[in-house]
């Protein structure tokens, strides 16, 4: 059976970068198809990595042997810290890279990924045997296949608007894939229609920076992975401008030969990205919006135009970045467009990824109605692994809500489906406070490891990170300043001390930092900084973590509780039509789950609870 | 889905007494199906429009007539228990009702247990929880009183309320998760004092509804009042005086009442628990030694304390025992046996509200003891509390008072700009608390608002 991969990846953006490399870093056969060789990894919207939740989301898939960390770090070309002025929890890394070296990159390692063939493709049909993947069909080719993971992206039956003008692409100067979405939907999948969009493409040439704010990067960079030494491509910065009421005025001129406002797109687009058009319609009241200017890359003058997300026809488009300061004179190199494509609600999913309606078919990234570079990473992650657990006849891995922003996505995903574009938020994780991005490696070391994607070295590295966390703590509570202490209390940022007290209560005072006690004892001034982070934030916020924890026990005790996958709602008596309805579509694997299905009432769930017990 | 007949309940919805209709409620799949044979009309059951009153007669299955009915059928799911329900009026009188239910259960049905329709309307997405809850005091309401305060809630004044608390917390939540997950200059800073005075003014709110509870429980279960005083001052007759009726046993012999006894009676429209004592004394005899230990144990628990005194007799020991017992805020003292004329020593009472005096054997000054008693218990307050809501329900309260600390403990954090998760992290707790009585709050509601207020997205 030599002609048969272990796992097929359809896809080759990010989602299917990390399920291919990880399939094949496992042991599998794997085979990568792409449409287009040249676009692995390829940054169709915004070139940067990271950001609110979005970091925490690559710190984890760099903490489960992902790839997606690594490769920002190597290519990145602006690194910032974002919301340093909050909290531990919601502070977040993001970089700029240089997209065609993190493209590039990404192949690379693709190519000389043992396992892993790379081939270009359009899949066109799934191979199907009595209810399981077999395979996936080319044009050219078929491909046994024992799982399949589909990572189609902005793909499947792709339309590109630009004004009134729309014609099929599966992103700008890409064919899009057709007949994939018309297989899912003969196979019983219900297929949906999703938009999203991107701004203008600019000519660095063309913008006058001088009259612009430039926002540079932080002057340490933080690398995102825990393998990363240090960042060493060159750094440089963004600029600032706005868009004016002038600009507002061209663009509600232009709305009669708008796509999104005469009726022409029909899929639903994300309200966490709204296009221009759409701001200035819906808040009329702002008479101006941010915009920031982001080099694409280091050896191309392209400049990505991040605020300006736009499907108005050209001429309006350059008719209004020409009201902008810095802008009057700019030249757009690729115009904004907005596209709209298929997808398959993810409703459909195990939490394995694994769809329900087909054994060994799994689904990663935008065809599960998220959007963004890092959900879709993550999700091509886990599909990967769990691919080939498949194939290996282990259970497949789950991550919780308490434990990692993926378990939330993906838990959002297959028990809420996806009614618009998905993207993660902070808030959206309830156990917040406990999923830090300076933590990530903490809680998924250990798992990373024992799936196989994670080096010895890393988790020793992790290892002796906890040992120096525990040994910190402990000095912290054994180490006690007395008020007769004067030459310590000289050097602290406190008045005078009428009772002794331990360093930790020291450090829990809100003007006391971790890093005015270091000279006080030998141990503590040998942590690293990273460790001297965790420590201070596990001190001063012990309390609400300590809350978050208790949240936590709570929440495993309905999550722990099981329901069998054919599990008669019907013969339950006493839930109402509606509810039973909903548990049938969603067909929760727990309580918890259940639970967190809109409409299931409580009293339903405590009728299940009863139901279960028996 | 075939349902068994044992799913099918029957139960008489009209209190039992002589009235001149009383209603028997069938509630079930199958309900329709079983009227059919019992149920002779111009139009038969499987005809008869849902809603709709239908006069016939009720007869065995040997045609013996048991009476002459209205029958409804009210079909699932637009009924109160959410099955299909069989309403049968006929006329009152022990003697029909029995002889109607008799036929049904004798066809298969069982009765139903206390609250088991209000149950079913639960389970069946009929009502929502404070509104079961609610039904259930409704049911159990025993006075006019508490039945307005169960009423009032059914028509879901707490729920609206409790829906307006948690809409202002979502307002919060979303301003503080809006300039989490959205930093830059699309929310702009955060307005501090608008959030400040958001949550001091909705603490207050709550703090407001959150003491109605004390005179919602009150109504609901009942206020406790307890007979205290040294043995054989007219305790138990004081108690048969007050409800009217003897049902202690009254003898000279001091100690009869070895243990507590308990009553129930409406006074000025509250519930009242009246709970008669073993006499106070100094006693060797076991069983009166623990029923005074009990009844110093009462004394602690009991809403109001009446301590009956023997007026026409200087204190004794006892006396003095039992008004030690007793805190001066919730008690009452009543002067016994006016008719022989007052020689007890009433300065002893002076930390103690004027002191009442009664004949019981002569019957009066019970008026003048009955109003002080209602004074006590909240005056006239009852009349007007019932025009507000009021909480009756102890988890209903519980919750409110963890969202009112929660509340609390983040007007503190505004104040000390502690990061915004910790603020979040109560304002959601706060949130999580209402929902226990209004159902969860999903993260996606929040970014709905933090969507439609701002402008969002680069």
């Amino acid at each position: 059976m030599s002609d048969v991969y272990d796992i097929v990846v359809v896809g080759a953006g990010h989602a299917g970068c990390e399920a291919a490399l990880a399939a094949a870093r496992m042991g599998q056969r794997t085979l990568l198809l792409t449409i287009h060789l040249d676009t692995i990894a390829q940054m169709s919207c915004n070139p940067a990595i990271g950001g609110l939740a979005k970091g925490h989301l690559v710190k984890e898939i760099d903490a489960l042997g992902g790839e997606m960390a690594r490769n920002i770090d190597v290519t990145g070309i602006q690194f910032r810290v974002l919301n340093t002025k909050k909290g531990p929890a919601v502070q977040a890394s993001r970089a700029q890279a240089d997209r065609h070296l993190y493209s590039r990159r990404m192949k690379q390692v693709i190519e000389g990924q043992e396992n892993l063939d790379l081939k270009q493709g359009q899949v066109m049909g799934l191979m199907i045997d009595n209810g399981s993947i077999c395979g996936v069909a080319t044009r050219e080719a078929k491909y046994p296949a024992r799982a399949v993971v589909l990572t189609t992206g902005t793909f499947m039956h792709g339309l590109i608007h630009v004004g009134l003008v729309n014609y099929p692409g599966g992103r700008a100067g890409e064919p899009p894939a057709e007949s994939l979405s018309d297989c899912l939907r003969e196979l019983g999948f219900k297929v949906g229609r999703l938009k999203t969009g991107t701004p203008p493409r600019l000519d660095a040439d063309s913008i006058d920076f001088s009259r612009l704010e430039a926002q540079p990067g932080d002057v340490a960079p933080r690398p995102f992975s825990a393998e990363t030494k240090e960042i060493s491509q060159t750094q440089v910065a963004c600029y600032i401008t706005h868009t004016n009421p002038e600009t507002h005025e061209v663009i509600r001129r232009g709305l009669d030969r708008s796509p999104l406002y005469s009726g022409v797109i029909e899929g639903v687009g994300p309200r966490y990205c709204p296009s221009i058009e759409d701001k200035v319609v819906r808040f009329p009241e702002k008479d101006h919006h941010q915009i920031f200017l982001e080099p694409e890359s280091l050896t191309s003058g392209e400049i990505y135009a991040n605020g300006l997300p736009t499907s108005l026809p050209l001429d309006v488009q350059i008719g209004f970045l020409q009201t902008i300061t810095g802008l009057e004179r700019v030249k757009v190199m690729r115009p904004g467009y907005a596209i709209e494509y298929d997808y398959v609600d993810p409703i459909q999913l195990y939490p394995s990824l694994e769809t329900k309606q087909i054994n060994g078919l799994y689904h990663a990234g935008q065809i599960n109605g998220t959007s963004g570079y890092e959900e879709a990473a993550a999700q091509g992650l886990i599909a990967g692994i769990n691919a080939v657990r498949r194939n290996l006849e282990q259970p497949p891995l789950t991550l919780g809500r308490d434990q990692a922003y993926i378990g939330v996505l993906i838990d959002d995903l297959v028990t809420l489906g996806a009614a618009e574009p998905y993207r993660m938020f902070t808030s959206r994780a309830e156990y917040r406070l406990l999923l830090r991005e300076g933590n990530a490696d903490l809680r998924l070391s250990e798992i990373g490891r024992e799936v196989g994607l994670l080096s010895a070295e890393r988790l020793e590295r992790v290892r002796i990170k906890k040992q120096a966390l525990e040994s910190g703590g402990q000095c912290l509570r054994e180490v006690r300043v007395g008020p007769s202490d004067r030459q310590i209390l000289a050097r602290l940022p406190i008045g005078s001390l009428k009772n002794g007290a331990s360093l930790e209560e020291l450090l829990r005072r809100p003007e006391v930092r971790l890093d005015d006690l270091l000279f006080v004892d030998t141990r503590l001034s040998a942590l690293s900084a990273e460790v001297r982070e965790e420590l201070e934030i596990s001190v001063k916020y012990a309390g609400y973590i300590d809350r978050q924890l208790d949240q936590v026990a709570r929440f495993r005790k309905q999550e722990n509780q099981s329901i069998p996958v054919d599990f008669d709602y019907d013969a339950v008596a006493g839930l109402s039509a509606e509810v039973r309805e909903k548990l049938k579509k969603g067909r929760p694997r727990t309580l918890g789950q259940a639970g967190r299905i809109p409409g299931v009432t409580p009293a339903a769930i405590a009728i299940l609870a009863v139901k279960l017990k028996r | 889905m075939t349902r068994q007949l044992s799913d099918m309940i029957i139960a008489p919805a009209t209190p039992p007494g002589e009235g001149g209709v009383a209603i028997v409620r069938l509630s079930g799949a199958g309900v329709e199906d079983l009227l059919n044979p019992f149920f002779r009309s111009s139009v038969p059951p499987a005809e008869m429009r849902s809603h709709q009153l239908y006069y016939g007669q009720l007869c065995r299955k040997n045609g013996d007539l048991v009476d002459e009915v209205l029958a409804v059928i009210m079909r699932a799911p637009h009924s109160y228990t959410g099955e299909n329900v069989v309403e049968v009026h006929c006329h009152g009188g022990s003697q029909v009702l029995r002889g109607v239910l008799d036929l049904f259960l004798d066809a298969g049905l069982r009765m139903a247990r206390p609250g088991e329709f209000t149950e079913r309307a639960f389970l069946n997405g009929r009502l929502d929880l404070a509104q079961a809850e609610a039904v259930a005091d409704l049911i159990g309401a025993r006075s006019a009183q508490a039945a307005r305060v169960a009423l009032s809630q059914l028509d879901g004044r707490l729920s609206r309320l409790i829906h307006d608390y948690a809409d202002r917390l979502k307002e919060m939540l979303a301003l503080v998760e809006a300039h989490i997950d959205f930093p830059g200059d699309e929310v702009g800073a955060l307005d501090h004092p608008w959030l400040g005075e958001g949550l001091r003014s909705l603490a207050a709110d709550m703090a407001t509804l959150a003491s109605s509870f004390d005179t919602g429980r009150a109504l609901r279960d009942g206020i406790s009042v307890l007979i205290l005083g040294k043995p054989n001052v007219g305790k138990s007759s004081l108690m048969n005086a007050l409800l009217g009726q003897s049902r202690v046993i009254v003898t000279d012999v001091p100690g009869t009442t070895r243990d507590t006894v308990e009553e129930q009676l409406v006074l000025g429209g509250f519930p009242v628990r009246l709970i008669d004592t073993a006499g106070v004394r100094e006693t060797l005899d076991p069983i009166e030694k623990e029923g005074v230990r009990r009844a110093s144990e009462r004394v602690g628990s009991a809403d109001l304390v009446l301590l009956v005194i023997d007026g026409s007799n200087p204190l004794a020991d006892e006396d003095r025992m039992a008004l030690r017992l007793c805190d001066s805020a919730r008690t009452l003292v009543v002067l016994n046996k006016a008719d022989l004329g007052l020689s007890c020593d009433r300065s002893a009472f002076t930390a103690f509200a004027d002191p009442i005096q009664v004949s019981v054997l002569e019957r009066s000054g019970l008026g003048e003891l009955q109003e002080a008693v209602v004074a006590r218990l909240g005056g006239g307050a009852g009349q007007e509390a019932a025009e507000d809501v009021m909480i009756s329900e102890r988890r209903h309260r519980d919750a409110l008072l963890r969202s009112q600390e929660a509340v609390a403990r983040s007007r503190r954090l505004v104040v000390e700009e502690v990061p915004l998760e910790c603020l979040a992290l109560e304002i959601r707790e706060a949130l999580d608390a209402l929902g226990q009585i209004t159902g969860e709050t999903t993260p996606d509601e929040i970014l709905d608002q933090i969507f439609s207020r701002f402008c969002i997205g680069k």
